[in-house]
């Protein structure tokens, strides 16, 4: 595999409805941007672009198949090669990574990747309808399929077996809330509390509205290139920033679809099949599992994502990292409910099963330099959701892991000032961070690592 | 006083539209013009019926009519699935049915639904809740009944429970459900 370079991307606003607009001119206004980032026009970068990538989730939602060839034939990129990704929620993330290996096996020297979701297009409860026929249609959505009550079943097992308060949880949703207030494109903007989130009207116990991610309409592009298609573009008069942003780490992972099925496995088989060379490597860590495991914890259960720590784990071993915690400056995380925040943090090895709760109010995902209403024990180590995530910035399926994407690749520039307006959310000094796209009750799950150069 | 909602519920439907605004002339300064007017939507229906099959998961199904509740074997390893599965996913075996109607059971985890898909809301408030059975290695969904909605407690996690069938079978997953063992 050769090296990858994530040079440019472009997000459109994302809102619940955007009926001005067909999901084609929508992906064309995050294409432009990206094109027009790297100072290229239209008809320059559509001579060197070898290929593309579409991702979008539902066929439902659009009432159309074949959706991506609309969109390729849109942005003017036939005959060139493209192909359509699909992975529920972890689509763009899937996306991304087919872009990836577009580039890194040879096979283009530049590929772009876009994604959209049109959610509006449906009232929201038909919407979780359709979402919920991404769980099993014989077995698990004949009993009442609702995403969010999937969630909240994992999310009451989190609570008993490690005793994680819906407090906890909030604190996720307020540093989204309000990192999001700082992020234009951001489908929310509104400062929020803790009480607001509680006082937020239930939707499935103990997760209220404001625990939750919302539906959008939006898009996402991104421009990946080889060093050989960077010389191309550049020849032709792109002005590429640097220090590049490069793909250094690729990791994905899948569970079984009906989230009952998922093993609930003993101490010994955790440490020898899912533990992180870090943990296996701590007697302190071993012992505090072996503990938890006396007192019935199994692994993954539905408190946790197997497929995540899969994902987190061959990324990690790709990139070279340790201790991602204090060794990534961000991650862009697929926090579709505040729940699964917390759940990722410990599957992504960001702190040890069963402490997700106390890592979500300890301050250590939090931004500096915002006022967040809140009194953090600890100091920022790894801004999590620095653009504010799916709960703030909203969730168009196919666009999301690419917004991700976009947004980590302006923080890897140090850009985020150019196309926030605003510097509030750059992370100061941003070396390395992660994306990490989710699916399902998690089914699909990819990570990827995104470094500065030099 | 309870308090009254703030906005009104938005729903599609209302008035059969003949005729759109359109500039009278199409000279080009009205066709510019229209670079400013607001899209038209329409609404589309979509219905459709599916011939859907249980395939091999049929028996299960079958049973629940009968009032037994089975799960799935693998008859070398003993590992057992509260939902069917043809085969099992570690030894690629063919399973065998075994009957856990009066396995003992237990709320595994829960959650109270106040929201749903449009196919469930009129259902709402309903609680949903993943069980766990003695010798069963993995969980089963399930509608929990006979608990108080209003008023959700972890404490309804470990709750023994049972399974009760719809005496009128609907050939779904719901014809079981399960209440507290009291």
């Amino acid at each position: 595999m050769r090296p990858v370079y994530a040079i440019s991307g472009g997000v459109s606003k994302f809102a619940k409805a955007r009926p001005d607009k067909t999901f084609q001119a929508i992906i064309k206004e995050a294409y432009d941007y990206a094109i027009a980032d790297i100072g290229l026009d239209f008809r320059t970068f559509t001579k060197i672009v070898d290929g593309s990538v579409a991702s979008y989730f539902s066929d439902h939602f659009t009432r159309q198949l074949m959706a991506g060839i609309m969109a390729q034939d849109y942005l003017g990129l036939c005959p060139k090669p493209g192909h359509r990704v699909e992975g529920g929620g972890a689509t763009g993330g899937l996306c991304f990574q087919e872009a990836w290996k577009s580039v890194a096996s040879g096979h283009m020297d530049v590929c772009v990747a876009y994604g959209f979701e049109t959610m509006s297009h449906v009232e929201t409860w038909k919407g979780n309808e359709f979402i919920a026929l991404a769980s099993d249609v014989s077995f698990d959505y004949p009993v009442g399929g609702f995403y969010s009550g999937y969630y909240a079943m994992m999310v009451t097992r989190h609570m008993k077996e490690f005793g994680t308060t819906v407090e906890q949880m909030a604190h996720v949703s307020v540093k989204n809330y309000i990192n999001a207030f700082h992020n234009p494109y951001a489908q929310k903007s509104q400062r929020i509390t803790i009480q607001d989130v509680r006082n937020a009207p239930m939707v499935a116990w103990p997760l209220t509205r404001l625990d939750i991610c919302v539906m959008s309409d939006g898009a996402a592009a991104m421009i990946l290139c080889s060093e050989e298609g960077l010389q191309k573009l550049e020849a032709a008069g792109a002005r590429v920033t640097r220090p590049l942003v490069k793909v250094t780490g690729i990791g994905r992972g899948t569970d079984a679809m009906r989230m009952a099925d998922r093993p609930h496995v003993d101490y010994d088989f955790f440490m020898e099949n899912y533990a992180t060379e870090q943990e296996k490597s701590s007697d302190e860590t071993k012992a505090y599992y072996k503990k938890l495991w006396e007192h019935g914890t199994r692994y993954p259960g539905v408190h946790s994502f197997r497929a995540g720590r899969a994902a987190g784990n061959m990324a990690w071993k790709h990139a070279g990292i340790q201790d991602p915690l204090h060794e990534l400056d961000f991650i862009e995380l697929h926090d579709a409910y505040t729940s699964s925040e917390i759940q990722t943090y410990e599957d992504l090895g960001l702190c040890r099963y069963g402490e997700g709760g106390p890592f979500a109010e300890s301050g250590k995902a939090f931004l500096p330099n915002i006022d967040y209403g809140l009194k953090l024990k600890d100091k920022p180590v790894c801004a999590v959701n620095p653009s504010g995530g799916l709960i703030a910035c909203g969730h168009p399926v196919g666009a999301t892991g690419l917004m991700q994407g976009v947004f980590a690749v302006w923080q890897l520039q140090g850009s985020i000032k150019k196309h926030f307006r605003d510097d509030q959310l750059q992370v100061q000094n941003a070396k390395r961070g992660a994306i990490h796209s989710h699916a399902g009750t998690g089914t699909y799950v990819t990570v990827s690592v995104l470094e500065r150069e030099g | 006083m309870a308090k009254l909602p703030s906005q009104r519920e938005e729903t599609l439907g209302g008035f059969v539209v003949h005729g759109v605004p359109f500039p009278i002339g199409a000279d080009e300064e009205s066709l510019e013009f229209l670079k400013k007017m607001a899209p038209i939507q329409i609404e589309q229906e979509y219905k459709i019926t599916y011939l859907h099959s249980y395939g091999q998961d049929s028996p299960w199904f079958a049973a629940l009519t009968n009032k037994r509740l089975l799960a799935s074997r693998d008859p070398e390893s003993g590992y057992t699935t509260a939902n069917p599965r043809g085969h099992d996913m570690y030894s690629g075996a063919e399973t065998k049915w075994i009957d856990i109607t009066n396995v003992p059971a237990h709320v595994h985890a829960f959650t109270v639904c106040y929201f749903g898909s449009q196919e469930f809301l009129p259902e709402c408030p309903f609680v949903l809740a993943l069980i766990e059975f003695e010798g069963v290695n993995t969980l089963l969904l399930t509608r929990l009944m006979g608990v108080d909605p209003d008023a959700p407690s972890l404490n309804w996690i470990g709750m023994e429970v049972k399974p009760r069938f719809l005496r009128n079978s609907k050939l779904k997953p719901t014809d079981v459900y399960f209440v507290p063992n009291e």
